[in-house]
């Protein structure tokens, strides 16, 4: 009975909230709903009992989306709102509706069915290198996945840095705000180191410690107490390069001498999962940065 | 209904109002807003399918944390993009 009523709860605030974003009339609002929007997912991920997903979406879909929202909203706020127009285009919502049903169908019978690739992941576990299913499955079974994840890192990286913007001033930040950034920046990398290293035995790992350590470090360098960050400097460059270029460089030694593309040796797997793991979250953290604060005026 | 279905339904209904603001919307902010809105409804529906049994899939969990790095990469290039476009149509103008 209380389940229920925390699940219908949580339904509908966001129900509720997606619509009131959706419709809102003012595009600040918009945003903050947004906000507020990625937080309850982070409580439904935990309720699902997925809290690997409810750490990642705390730092990244609540967090750094918001954050990068924001400054886009800042950077182009001399467009003039053009408030949405009333017309409700019935075609469109006709046809959206046919697809809903459709797909509610489609969906429906998927509820009673079951995954046999649950169990085939839990037997191979003890080969695997770590004792965490998500850990092993991102880093071990599908770390194809991964490399070519951390590739779609850099290229949005590499393009983001391509489109020249003009650089914005940051308003001088509230002294307390500085002060608090001050003591809340060791926390942050003591929580985001145990996350990462949490995460071959339990929910925890790269991306969310990756995305925790950009969050404190786009705090600290919205208050200016971290210089900006340059793309000059050599060592930018080689944090940002680090990542995919140790993956690849294990793909190709597998590859060259062992068995298969990523196919780890059994001595050596958990030491190479956690240096790529160890590599993977330093280039999250400084990309996920310079996406979101990169172009600030020094 | 089982709570899988009830958040089965709430996926599916977050993608539609996620498309339904995408079609409706005409500022790029407000757009790549409901992208984001119409893609957690697809996250949703995959992490309720991962919760079908008591032991959680893992595969299908992974893939929804290498979709979210994916989307958030790729809402900062979109932005980033809508901003340039923005500015350079505004120099332009002067």
């Amino acid at each position: 009975m209380t389940e229920w009523l925390f699940d219908g709860v949580l339904v509908s605030l966001l129900l509720a909230l997606a619509t009131a974003c959706v419709f809102t009339r003012s595009l600040f609002n918009s945003i903050t709903l947004y906000i507020a929007f990625g937080l309850l997912l982070t409580i439904t991920w935990a309720r699902l009992g997925a809290a690997d997903l409810a750490l990642a979406e705390a730092a990244i879909g609540a967090g750094i989306t918001g954050a990068l929202l924001l400054s886009a909203y800042a950077q182009s706020s001399f467009v003039k709102e053009q408030h949405q127009k009333r017309q409700t285009h019935w075609l469109a919502f006709a046809f959206l509706l046919l697809i809903l049903i459709w797909l509610f169908q489609a969906i429906w019978p998927l509820a009673d069915l079951t995954s046999s690739l649950t169990e085939l992941s839990q037997q191979s576990l003890n080969n695997s290198g770590v004792d965490h299913p998500t850990t092993a499955v991102l880093l071990n079974y599908r770390a194809w996945d991964t490399l070519l994840e951390l590739g779609v890192l850099l290229l949005a990286f590499l393009g983001a840095r391509q489109l020249a913007i003009r650089p914005y001033k940051l308003p001088t930040s509230w002294p307390l705000l500085t002060a608090w950034s001050r003591i809340l920046a060791p926390i942050i990398v003591v929580v985001g180191s145990y996350i990462l290293w949490r995460g071959t035995s339990g929910p925890g790992g790269a991306f969310q410690a990756g995305a925790l350590l950009a969050a404190g470090a786009i705090l600290l360098s919205l208050t200016e107490v971290l210089p900006p960050l340059r793309w000059r400097s050599l060592w930018l460059r080689c944090v940002v390069l680090l990542g995919i270029s140790l993956f690849i460089l294990v793909a190709i030694l597998t590859a060259w001498l062992g068995n298969a593309w990523l196919e780890y040796p059994l001595d050596y797997n958990s030491l190479l999962i956690f240096s790529i793991e160890v590599a993977a979250t330093l280039s999250i953290a400084i990309t996920l940065t310079w996406l979101v604060v990169g172009d600030r005026e020094s | 209904m089982t709570a899988i279905q009830l958040y089965l339904c709430l996926g599916v209904s977050l993608w539609g109002l996620g498309s339904l603001g995408l079609f409706l919307a005409t500022n790029f902010i407000r757009r790549i807003i409901n992208i984001n809105i119409a893609g957690n409804g697809v996250f949703m529906v995959m992490v309720a399918l991962a919760s079908r049994e008591e032991t959680i899939d893992p595969v299908l969990q992974a893939l929804v944390v290498t979709g979210l790095v994916v989307a958030v990469c790729a809402t900062a290039f979109a932005l980033r993009l809508s901003v340039a476009h923005t500015q350079s149509k505004q120099d332009s103008e002067r």
